[in-house]
């Protein structure tokens, strides 16, 4: 295929992912910031919504005080930000657009007509912030990319487009589930446990919810929130869809798949290998032990190594 | 007002006979019905994304051409006679064009002035002594066709060069099959959705004589701002082809390759909605990204066959569709089956001065412009406009031509105020390949919205309508096919 073409549907696939994600993170935020005993004091839960969205420096950059409105707004609709979900959907349907033959028309119908409703959404938000408008927008973010992942799951050929597609979407994921870790590791550290109480609860529930992992959690561990089985689940749990090691599972799968049509391997089948070998290998103990910050940033890196691998291998040609 | 035929109802108020089932659905259907099938058919063209950019319109770079749901019907007999006109008139432009760009014998015998042709800025002297393959230069023809009677067809202009519109054709029978289903299925229509077959056998047909293995086709777009984009990646995606862009393909060795991710992949035939400056930088405008440096080489070194060819756009230059009638006699012999629409050719001062005279009756065009621009429409226009375009037609004559204002034909369109007439154009499309030559019955009907218009062009505000052939003889009421009613097995309640 043309690797034009491969570069966009990774892309398209991306955005879309990194569009439900924020809309999670948004949704998560304000049910923490809701809760009355917040003893990190107002507007601290913005600040970490924009950092685990990666946009607290363009925030900072143009916006002075991080509070419900102005973080929101950021977030969901400013063009300013590169990857609020407004540019996102937008991106993704220009990605999109420049690959219609790649896509089926399920595929296309879906994005297409999120980016209609989207700019409905647009014109609502020139009028002011309102938080049930925002609340609606929300659902509407998390159906459109349900409703992409979906049809491409359901109508795609499974041959090198879809799996440059998948790559797209777990490489994000991964990210997506990466930052988050990231930004509340300190939460869930060990000794948090001693402090207890309701705060961390909605702390940890929060985090869970960013990646719809809430009642997942509940039905695999079968007891109350505890940090180092939130970390557990997140990092470790094949049968989790947002774990970092189910999304290597897939992008490993999805890469071998490439080189096999392909009859070639290299650096990006390598360098996957590699990572989800060292998150196999790796235990719950080990992690806190060693760090979980220190843990996450090395995945982190890596996983952006890998992104870089894939296209300097298949992308640009 | 001009007198003009109507394609439904003639002046006596009898409905010509291939209208009989479309004039009783019209009156038969409540208009709040009419109402929502418009409604329905504007969503549809809208979740399929099919747009159309305006040049110079920032605020609306997505917009969708006006499709009208009263189908614009043409009996089989017309079409028969239609279809005829159109291969002899494609085929005798081909030959004209393997002439012009080889021994020059029309030249030679005077038909036409020589200067005309060498001396138009269409004409590619890069192209002159060179053989292309299979010798076919216009593979894909759009040819505008008007009629204003019963009997005759006129084309009023042949397009060579990127004819584009053919992806509402295809879309446009969708929508209607499904705003409208039960009129589709009172008339025999004859089908379009064969097109992007045949074009795909043209295309295969003229692969380089030198190309071996299976042959590969590409469909060279502009990119996503190009106002048909959505068009190429339509057909791309119907012909089973890639969509490139100028920065997807390479040239190494006058051989043309496309950027994969499985390495170079060599390409033998490019479809190109690109136009002739924009190809190669090398070869034509040095500051074009669009195109493809050393293509130009490649295609002259006979290493990829680019359709349409370079320097078709002589043919259907507005200077050389008069001399149209002459070229067919000249190289088929035959008299042509499609009339030409009168033309004063304003190169010659005694046509000039008839049309100085007549100007406020005319229509005067100017030779390479396009989309219905830099055209006046005499009877349409002001004072001041027809003054200005005496001072341009006493300057630079030989850049217009002059045509008597045509009474284009109507057909019923549905407004929000009811049914009227609106006056439509046709544009069939025409295949040539190394196997002969393909018309799909049908074409774009297009059709100008505004009461009196006569510009029936998209950027002006034109609409579009699906054409359907049919058979004459479709009076008759088909029986409704009855559908099978197995009974789906049910889940178990209990175990």
């Amino acid at each position: 295929m043309l690797s034009r073409t491969a570069d966009n549907l990774y892309w398209l696939a991306r955005y879309m992912e990194r569009a439900d994600f924020l809309a999670r993170t948004i949704d998560a935020t304000r049910r923490l910031a809701a809760v009355p005993t917040s003893k990190s004091g107002p507007g601290t839960e913005w600040e970490s919504a924009l950092e685990a969205s990666g946009a607290a420096e363009g925030f900072r950059e143009t916006r002075a005080v991080a509070e419900e409105a102005s973080v929101v707004e950021y977030l969901m609709f400013s063009t300013d930000n590169p990857s609020s979900i407004c540019n996102c959907i937008e991106k993704a349907r220009t990605n999109g657009r420049a690959v219609r033959t790649a896509l089926t028309v399920e595929m296309w119908d879906a994005i297409n007509g999120a980016w209609i409703e989207l700019k409905r959404f647009v014109m609502g938000n020139a009028r002011g912030y309102d938080r049930e408008q925002s609340a609606r927008f929300l659902e509407f973010v998390k159906k459109a990319s349900l409703d992409y992942d979906g049809a491409a799951h359901r109508s795609m050929l499974r041959n090198d487009a879809y799996w440059f597609s998948r790559l797209g979407l777990y490489i994000e994921r991964a990210d997506n589930t990466a930052r988050i870790l990231d930004v509340k590791y300190n939460i869930l550290l060990p000794e948090t446990e001693a402090v207890g109480g309701s705060v961390d609860y909605f702390q940890w529930a929060a985090i869970l919810r960013a990646v719809s992992a809430l009642t997942a959690y509940h039905w695999v561990y079968r007891e109350s929130l505890k940090p180092w089985l939130i970390a557990d689940l997140l990092i470790l749990r094949p049968e989790m869809p947002r774990s970092l090691i189910a999304c290597y599972e897939n992008i490993v799968r999805f890469l071998d798949s490439i080189g096999k049509a392909y009859g070639h391997k290299g650096a990006a089948q390598r360098h996957a290998h590699h990572v989800l070998a060292r998150l196999m290998a790796s235990t719950t103990k080990e992690i806190f032990q060693s760090g979980l910050h220190e843990f996450i940033t090395a995945f982190v890196e890596d996983n952006t190594r890998l992104g870089t691998m894939i296209c300097e291998q298949y992308l640009f040609a | 007002m001009l007198q003009c035929f109507d394609e439904m109802t003639l002046t006596d108020g009898a409905t010509r006979a291939v209208y009989g089932k479309v004039a009783r659905w019209l009156t038969e259907t409540p208009s709040e019905l009419l109402a929502s099938r418009r409604a329905q058919a504007e969503l549809l063209f809208r979740r399929i994304g099919i747009t159309f950019a305006i040049y110079g319109d920032k605020d609306a770079s997505e917009r969708l051409i006006p499709f009208d749901i009263v189908p614009r019907v043409i009996g089989r007999s017309e079409w028969m006679r239609l279809d005829a006109g159109l291969v002899q008139r494609v085929k005798a432009l081909n030959l004209f064009l393997a002439d012009i760009y080889g021994p020059q014998e029309i030249l030679k015998s005077g038909v036409m002035p020589t200067d005309i042709v060498l001396a138009n800025p269409y004409y590619q002297p890069e192209m002159a002594g060179r053989r292309i393959p299979h010798d076919i230069y216009v593979h894909i023809a759009g040819i505008d066709i008007i009629r204003i009677d019963e009997g005759d067809f006129y084309v009023l202009e042949d397009n060579l060069r990127t004819p584009s519109g053919v992806s509402y054709m295809l879309e446009n029978r969708e929508v209607m099959m499904r705003v409208a289903p039960d009129l589709f299925a009172e008339y025999r229509v004859a089908p379009v959705e064969n097109y992007p077959e045949a074009l795909l056998a043209t295309l295969r047909s003229v692969v380089p004589q030198a190309a071996g293995g299976e042959p590969v086709i590409v469909l060279l777009t502009p990119g996503q701002y190009n106002s048909a984009y959505y068009e190429h990646s339509f057909l791309a995606d119907k012909l089973g082809v890639e969509l490139v862009e100028g920065r997807d393909l390479l040239v190494r060795d006058d051989v043309v390759y496309m950027r994969t991710t499985e390495g170079p992949k060599r390409v033998n035939v490019i479809y190109r909605r690109i136009d002739d400056a924009f190809l190669d930088p090398l070869a034509f405008l040095p500051d074009s990204l669009l195109g493809v440096a050393g293509l130009f080489n490649a295609y002259i070194s006979g290493n990829v066959t680019l359709a349409n060819a370079v320097g078709t756009g002589i043919a259907d230059d507005k200077a050389i569709y008069s001399y149209v009638p002459e070229i067919i006699q000249f190289y088929l012999g035959e008299k042509p089956i499609l009339k030409n629409v009168p033309t004063w050719r304003c190169r010659e001062p005694d046509a000039l001065a008839h049309v100085l005279e007549h100007l406020p009756e005319l229509v005067v065009k100017e030779v390479n412009g396009s989309g219905g621009y830099g055209m006046l429409i005499g009877p349409h226009a002001a004072r001041e406009e027809i003054e200005l375009f005496r001072d341009k037609l006493r300057s630079k004559p030989e850049n217009f031509i002059a045509q008597p204002t045509l009474a284009l034909s109507t057909c019923p369109t549905s407004f929000d105020t009811g049914i009227a007439p609106r006056h439509v154009d046709l544009r069939p499309f025409v295949l040539s390949g190394s196997d002969g030559i393909r018309v799909v019955p049908g074409g774009l009907t297009r059709v100008a919205l505004k009461e009196g218009s006569l510009v029936v062009n998209s950027c002006q505000g034109g609409g579009t309508k699906d054409t359907w052939v049919v058979e004459d003889a479709c009076l008759q009421n088909l029986p409704c096919g009855a559908l099978a009613k197995a009974a789906r097995a049910p889940q178990a309640l209990d175990q």
